[in-house]
Parts: structure tokens; sequence; C-alpha cells
């Protein structure tokens, strides 16, 4: 903990990688839930996991996060081993770990973003209360500061969390499942948000439930399925053989063409920024 | 009558000790025990207090001594030693935390007993004093009781105050804080350790049996009064001290009255009051809101039918008797009354002939209505 | 032995069986802590009854208390359905008033031979012998017995003839609704029971003590098999045991006979907690020592595997630089290499470790699970 210095883009360029995972493996009890997972996430874009029902993919980003234990293998975050840069990463947990009837306001939770920067002794004073009302801003829930939280919807819950991860002004975040069971609005809300983090050069990977938009919303994306499948760009990525292995044929939904025209999207949303020069 | 306990507080020994130990009572175990609440301890708690009983027994016959912190440190030692065994038991085992809680719980109970009445037959007669821990027993507190309540009751306290955005952090969302660099498990097992002291602190005067129901009730009831954990965690240690002290000076002064389910009474109506009667939260409010909607769901049902009606006649002020809007309207008892009170509101009126009809605002808030339901 | 002694083992026995007996229901169905909450709340209801017909054998008595334990359990649910508590505060805020009225009923009004907190928390086997059932002039036994006999009777004719149900409303409540058997009515059944036998066992081991009966001896069993019949059979015996170990003990001792019962059902508990064979403490330690290793094994095996014929498989499969990639300390991981080589998975090829034909084929199997 303590007051570390948030990294600028620049100083995070440098180190190359955002994320590194080296033979990551994870057991319960002694049935594995990673096996040898080896990954490499560049900077500055989004990156989705996907995978079937209990293919890891939660416990790949909490063992990221050091919150799992691994049975073997080693995780760098920007170069360095997690605990020495915890305070440039921000974490969007799943709505479902809360009890939302805890008696606290939105504001109050927001804040929780900077209490590692405070330190043991302090309050959260009138400077954090500024930068909570602004966060909750950018999520568009700046009018519900004071509203308790047992009173919000699901979409209005999972912005309250993003808006805490903002609080930490990190260049790395990690959210499980924020599109899950959120209104249309929010699920806007949030891909807006998303995208103006990768235009400040922050990197975002997403445990996403939703195949239908990965092409969308994602420029890499990381097939899971207790194994590594396949990790990359989705415009190379995404292909029906590399579904059919990390699904094992249960995708039918998703035909040749959708997917075609999924990294076909995600390509020319490269393309245009390219062009841009985002 | 306030004016002579507060005179009698000053002068009379006993009635101040006993008072100071209520409040302490009463203050430690609603401020721990609303967080044990909120954390899903509750019943960890009752656990925990029933566990001390060997260890106070013990800290009797190794040392001889009722000296109230040496009696105080071993339950708190046997309480500690008990939820060890919870947390072993449900985390080794497929027994579920209901049943590891339900058998630490009586087996340690089963052992405090069987001390109490070991130490019962030994020639120094001395037993009198340890079986206040049972249901407590507020008149034998003494100043050193108090002290010792005192001693332990300050850090705990004040390590509440000091470091309260964690344990806000870490009752609310425990991985986050871990995320954050909190070393959650040192933080959990420090506060279940306040926990702890907050029950050892209450034996003395609500006794081992029923000191749980400190734990609970407080917080409970400061619940439906509030949503900010700050003013919930004030309001439960208030609501502990007035039900100690109530409880306590009561039981000094009945005879054959023991102190805990005195204290349990008085918090047990201070919940029941607060779940009835609470702003928001309180059940009556809900009953009467309920009761009003259904009545207003009635009377806009009345209004519905008479424009239905009028509009056969191409008038919307065309009378009816109030029995043929009855029958439209779920039947005839009670018509009469609606239709009263609709004028009351101004929005029907009776003709000379007996007749009802819809006044202009009575029309007015039946387009409302329709508007209302379409969407 | 005494006739007397000899009735009081028999009544702790039969307290002990008919207890167990629900009580594993109540284990299995993540009830436990509602036998702690209707033992305490039956005492009202006794006190109440016992101020109308002033005998305690009388068996107003046990209607009069049983019907307090389903007005607990009726309590709580109505509490929980408000939604403004939390689960578990329900239970915690119901019984301790209900007790609590029925100890100051007693404090103040039956300061009785009977009916004193001693009693209300420790029960009085001791003295079940000199309350005898007499009838026509003869005489059939102590009175606590044939109560408790009949409970235990009634509790194995409640298991018997239901046994499907509940097994099935246990294990699975989904398919026994959807079966029609309905799960609420079991569930106040199983409650009724537990009230019956809380109250019998009352005047034998009072409130508390009848908690560790209903549940340490089932808890026992669960750590010794999967069937519910056996674990029932085992209930019973592990209780039946406790009785007799804690009767003899606090005849030695000296002591509270339902205290050194409850402690004798801890002290089979904590025996089966260290040594049962599957689930024992020492058997999962010395399981998870060996697992942790045969798994290291199997994630070496799919490593070397993984990275074999792969342009970095030099530096991938050095036995020195296997610590720093898979970040395992080096005892360990000279262990997990001992552990391969022994079982011919894999061989050195000098610094190197390379993967033998069986080491191929159980890196591929275990990555097909």
């Amino acid at each position: 903990m303590g007051k570390m210095a948030n990294g600028t883009a620049s100083e995070a360029a440098q180190s190359g990688m955002a994320v590194e995972v080296f033979d990551l493996t994870v057991a319960y009890r002694d049935k594995p839930v990673l096996w040898d997972i080896d990954l490499a996430v560049p900077q500055g874009l989004l990156m989705a996991i996907v995978g079937p029902n209990g293919a890891g993919k939660t416990t790949l980003m909490k063992a990221i996060l050091g919150l799992v234990k691994s049975a073997a293998g080693e995780v760098r975050i920007f170069g360095k081993p997690y605990s020495m840069v915890r305070s440039r990463v921000g974490y969007v947990p799943q709505r479902g770990s809360v009890d939302w009837d805890f008696p606290t306001t939105v504001i109050d939770v927001v804040m929780m973003g900077a209490y590692a920067r405070l330190g043991w002794l302090k309050r959260p004073g009138r400077n954090e209360h500024a930068e909570a009302l602004s966060a909750l801003d950018r999520v568009g829930m700046a009018e519900y500061a004071d509203r308790q939280i047992s009173q919000l919807s699901g979409g209005q819950q999972q912005r309250v969390f993003l808006a805490r991860a903002l609080m930490q002004d990190a260049m790395l975040y990690l959210m499980d499942e924020p599109f899950q069971g959120v209104d249309a609005t929010t699920e806007r809300a949030i891909v807006d948000l998303l995208r103006d983090m990768r235009k400040a050069g922050k990197t975002v990977i997403v445990v996403h439930h939703d195949l239908q938009t990965v092409g969308e919303y994602f420029d890499w994306v990381t097939l899971l399925n207790v194994r590594r499948i396949a990790s990359g760009q989705v415009s190379e990525v995404f292909t029906s053989e590399n579904l059919r292995l990390a699904y094992g044929g249960k995708i039918g939904f998703l035909g040749e063409e959708e997917l075609a025209q999924a990294r076909n999207t995600s390509l020319n949303g490269e393309r245009l920024r390219d062009e841009v020069g985002l | 009558m306030s004016g002579e306990f507060l005179r009698l507080l000053v002068t009379d020994y006993t009635l101040r000790t006993v008072t100071l130990g209520a409040a302490l009572l009463g203050l430690t175990s609603g401020t721990l025990g609303a967080f044990a609440v909120l954390r899903r301890q509750a019943l960890l708690g009752d656990a925990v207090a029933h566990a001390t009983l060997p260890g106070i027994a013990l800290a009797f016959l190794l040392t001889l001594s009722k000296a109230p912190l040496i009696l105080l440190l071993g339950a708190a030692v046997s309480g500690w030693l008990g939820t060890l065994l919870v947390l072993a038991v449900v985390r080794n085992t497929r027994i579920r935390e209901d049943a590891a809680l339900g058998l630490i719980l009586s087996v340690f109970f089963g052992l405090g007993l069987v001390l109490l009445t070991r130490i019962q037959k030994m020639p120094l007669a001395s037993q009198a004093g340890l079986d206040s821990f049972l249901f407590g027993q507020a008149a034998t507190l003494m100043v050193g009781d108090v002290q010792a309540m005192a001693l332990l009751a300050a850090p705990v306290l004040l390590l509440l105050v000091l470091l309260w955005k964690e344990w806000k952090l870490i009752s609310f969302d425990p991985e986050y804080g871990a995320t954050l660099g909190y070393r959650v498990r040192l933080l959990d097992t420090v506060m279940t350790s306040m926990i702890v002291v907050a029950i050892v602190i209450g034996l003395q005067t609500v006794g081992v049996v029923l000191m749980s129901a400190m734990i609970v009730a407080p917080a409970a009831a400061a619940r439906q009064w509030t949503d900010r954990l700050s003013v919930m965690v004030g309001l439960s240690a208030f609501f502990g001290a007035l039900a100690g002290v109530c409880g306590a000076i009561l039981s000094s002064s009945t005879s054959q009255l023991p102190t805990g389910p005195s204290i349990v009474v008085i918090i047990s109506l201070i919940v029941a009051f607060s779940l009835a009667f609470a702003p928001n939260r309180g059940l009556v409010w809900d009953w009467v809101r309920q009761a009003r909607n259904r009545s207003r769901l009635r009377l806009d049902t009345v209004l519905g039918n008479m424009m239905l009606l009028a509009r056969q006649h191409e008038e919307a002020d065309y009378g009816h008797k109030a029995a043929a809007i009855g029958a439209l309207s779920g039947g005839r008892i009670g018509i009469e009354a609606r239709l009263r009170e609709l004028r009351r509101e101004g929005f029907v009126e009776m003709d000379r002939q007996g007749d009802w009809h819809l006044t202009a605002k009575g029309v007015a808030r039946c387009e409302m209505i329709v508007k209302k339901w379409e969407p | 032995m005494s006739t007397a002694q000899i009735e009081v083992q028999l009544i702790a026995m039969v307290v002990a069986a008919a207890a167990a007996l629900p009580g594993v229901f109540l284990v299995l169905r993540r009830m436990a802590m509602m036998s702690d909450a209707i033992s305490h709340s039956i005492l009202i209801g006794i006190v109440l009854a016992f101020f109308v017909v002033h005998n305690l054998s009388h068996p107003l008595l046990v209607f009069g208390a049983a019907a307090t334990g389903v007005l607990t359990v009726v309590l709580v649910e109505l509490l929980n359905r408000t939604k403004r508590v939390h689960a578990d505060s329900a239970i915690g805020l119901v019984f301790p008033l209900l007790f609590s009225i029925g100890v100051i009923l007693i404090s103040r009004y039956a300061s009785h031979v009977h009916l004193d907190l001693d009693a209300v928390l420790m029960g009085e086997l001791a003295f079940a012998p000199f309350d005898r059932l007499t009838l026509m002039g003869l005489d059939f036994g102590p009175r606590a017995l044939w109560l408790m006999g009949g409970i235990l009777l009634l509790n194995l004719l409640f298991i018997i003839l239901f046994f499907k149900e509940l097994k099935l409303a246990t294990f699975d409540p989904g398919l026994a609704a959807a079966l029609g058997f309905s799960p609420v009515l079991l569930h106040y059944g199983l409650m009724t029971v537990v009230s019956v036998t809380a109250v019998g066992a009352f005047e034998a081991v009072g409130s508390l003590l009848v908690v560790a009966l209903m549940i340490a001896p089932p808890a026992t069993a669960w750590l010794l098999t999967d069937r519910l019949s056996r674990m029932l059979t085992l209930s019973v015996l592990f209780g039946v045991l406790s009785a007799l170990s804690g009767y003899w003990l606090a005849h030695l001792l000296d002591v509270s006979i339902a205290g050194m019962m409850a402690t004798m059902t801890g002290f089979f508990f904590l025996a089966v907690f260290l040594y049962a064979p599957r689930r024992g403490i020492l058997a999962i330690a010395r399981r998870r020592a060996y697992q942790r290793i045969s798994f290291a094994g199997a994630a070496l095996a799919v490593h070397l595997l993984n990275h074999e014929n792969l342009p970095e498989a030099m530096e991938e499969c050095r036995v020195d630089h296997l610590g720093e990639h898979l970040r395992w300390e080096e005892p360990f991981a000279k262990k997990v290499i001992r552990h391969l080589v022994r079982a011919d998975a894999i061989r050195y090829d000098k610094e190197y470790l390379q993967l033998t034909p069986k080491g191929r084929l159980l890196a591929q199997t275990v990555m097909e699970r």
C-alpha cells in the first residue's frame, strides 16, 4: 500500500506489455481450473476474455490480482509483480459479490477507491468527495451521489463500481462481467467509457459473456477453457475454429458469417483509429 | 423522576457502578454488534458467548482468584478458541456453519457446566460469584469489574474509530479491499477478536446464555432507523446502553429478577417498536401505505365506472343512482361511503333527485387516471 | 449398580437416541441452529403450562411446549418475510425474548424444587428415578423413561414412514416439490418432532444440552458415511455412547451428568474429526500433501509438453530455470521432479528435463480432462 505515483502513459509504455502471464496454473482441491496459461497483453487496448461457464475466466482475473493462489506460474504487470504496481491497477468485481443492502451511500462506495491513497488513519475529505463526484459524473450517476445503494438498479450498481475504480486513476483496469444484466443505456455508457479509457492509453481487460458484441466492443480477445485456446486481435483470432475449441461445438448461434462480420468490424475500427491517429 | 435518578447516580455507589457497567456493555455490544450483524456473524456471537463459560471456570480453577480481569481473560481465550474451532470445522469438513456453531456452542457450554459443578463441590464455597455469569447479575458488579470492562473496552472502541473506513471496506467488499493492498485476513481476524472482547465485556451483566441477543438486537433495531453506517452504529450503541441501564437498574432493585433476561426483554421491545414504527421502513407505515393505496384504487375505480356510465349518455355529468354505480364497482356495500368520500374530495356531486354525477374536477381526474394507466 | 443408576442410564440413552434421529435431518438441511432456538423457546411454553397444571408430568406440558416450538418457527419465518432483518438475525431475535420471559417467570413465581434455573440449564437426570409412573397400584418405572421412550418411538415412526420423502426433500427439494410432496408440510412436521423431543428431553438434560445431543452425534456420523440410513444408525450409536460414558464420568468426577454427556458428544466428534479415515483432518492433510506434489507433477509434465519442440524449449526445460518460470521454491521443485522421475515420466538430459513416452501420455491425458 502506501503512496505510489500513478504511472503515466509514457512511463508504462517503457515496460512494453500491460499484462504478462507465464505458465499460470490454478487448482481447486485437485481439479485444475487453469492449466499452464501464457498471456501477453499489450497496452492501450480493450481485451475480452471469453469462454464457457467454468472455463476459469474469473479465476484468471483473480489470479492476476493475487486474490487466488496459483499452483504454478507468474504474473507481471507493466513488467513488475502485482504487489509493486497495485496503485496502477483498478478492479471492477462482479455485481453479485457484495450485499447491496449494506447501509451506505453511492458516493461513500465510490470514495473507497481512494482509501489506499489515504493510508491508515486519514478519512476521505473534501478533495476525495469532489473527485468521487466527478467520477460519478463520468458514468452518469452524479445525481445519485447521496442515494442509498439498496435503491439502485443493476445497471446503476455496475456504474457505481466503475466510478469507484475510476477513482484510482489506474493504467490497467480489470472488469468482471460488467455488461451482465445491465440495461441498454448502461451498456452504451460503459462502452463509451471504455473507449475514452483506450484513448487515454489505458488498458482494459474484461471478462465478457456476450459473444455477439465481442467484435464491436473489443480489439483483442482471449479464448479460454481451462487452457488458453487463443489470444490476439479479434480480427485474427475470433474464428469459428477457435470458438469450437473453446466451447466444444456449443455455439450454434454464431455462424461463420457473423464471425467474419465481427472480425471485420474490429478490423475496421482499428484501421479507423490508426487513420485518425488514436 | 430523572432528577432523582441523577442525584442518586452521583451519591449511590451501587447505582453508579451498575449504570456504568451496563452502559459499557451496551456501548461495546451495540457498536461491534452492528458490524457482526452486517458481516453475517450474528450466530457466531451466540456460539462465542456460550464458549466462554469453560474459560471462566478454568481461569478460576487455575488461579483460585475471582479477579474480574482474570476471569474475563479466561473467557476471551475460551471464546476465541471456539471461533477457531468453528472455522476449522467449516474449512476442513463438509459440516456447514450452522452445525459447527451449534456443536461448539453446546459442547463448550456443557464443559463449562461440568467445571462449574466441580467448583461447586470445592470446599471454598466459591461458586456463588461464577453463577452470576450464567444469566447476569448487575447487582453484583463492583468497581473492579467495571474497571476491567473499561480496560478492555477502551482499546477496542479506539481501534474501531481509528480504522473506521477500513472496517467499513472489509465489511462491504473485502475482495476489492484486498486489491487495494489491505491485508484482509488480518483485519478480519482483528475484527472478530474485537467482537469476542465485546461479548466478554457483557458477560457479567447479561450472562453467557443471553449475551448473543445484545449483539444482534441493538443493531437490528438501529438498522430500521437509518441507512448510514455511522448513524446505525451510534444508534445501536445508544439502544444497547439504554436497554442495559434500564434492565440493570430494574433487576438490581427487584428481588429475584436476573439481569440478563430483563435487559433482553427491554431491547426486544425496542426492536419491536423500531420494526413497527421507524420512518420509511416501519411495518406499520407499510401497512398504512398499502391500505391507503387500496382505498385510493377503489375510489378511482368508482370514478372510472361513473365515467363509463356517463359516456353512455353523452353528458359527462349525467347522474346515476348509487346502486347502479355500485353494481359496476363490485358490490353495493360501501358504495355510499365511497361516493361521500369522493364528494368530500370534490370529484362528484349529488343532485336533488339523489343521483350522483361527476364534477368537472372529477372528469379531469378520470382523464389523468387513464393517462397514468396507459404507457 | 443400583436400580436407580440403571434407570438413569436407560433414560439417558433413550434421550440421546431420540434426539439424534431428528438431529440428522437438521444437520443435513442446515437448520442446526433451529434446535438451539426451539430448545430455548419451549421454556416459556413449559412454564405457562406448569402454572396451569402445577405438575411437570402432565401431558399438557408436552403439547403446550411443543406448540411453542412450532410457534417459534412460525415467528422466525414471519420475521424473515418482512425482509427487514438478516436471516440469521431473525433467529437470534426471537428465541432470546421467549427464553427470557420464561426465565423471569421462573425466577419470580416458581422458584421451586423442580423448576429452577439450574434445572433449566442442566436438567435433573439424577432425580428422574424418583418420579415413577404408577397405574392401578403397579409401579411401571420412571415416568421420564416412558415419556422419552414414547417420543423415541414417535421419532422412529416418523422417520420410517417418511423416509423417502425426507430423503428427497433434504437432498433435492425442487424435485420433491415437483413430485407433489409438500416440503413445507414436511418441514413443519420435522420441527414438531424436534419440539416434542426437546420438551421431553428438557426434564432430563435441560434446555441447552439437548442441542448437543441433536447436533454433535449426527455431525460425527456425517464424517464417516454418505448413506442416510447409516448416518442415522451411527448418530444413535454415538449419542448412546456419549450418554453412557457421560454418565459414568459424571459419576466418577461428581459433576453434572447432562454437562458431561454434552462434553462426551464433543469428545467423540473431536476423535472422528481428527482420525476419520477419509474425512478426518489427518487423512486430509496427508492427501493434500500428496495431491500438491502429484498435481504439480502433472503441471510440470503439461508445461514440458507445451514447450517441447518449440524454440523456447531450451529455456523452458532447464532444470534450474524451472523454479523461475513456474515460481516454485527450490526444495519443492526438487520434490516434484523426483516424483516424476520415480514415476518414469521424465528423465534428465544433462541440465534439461525430458518427457518420457509415459510422461507424454500422462500430460496428454491430463489436458484432455
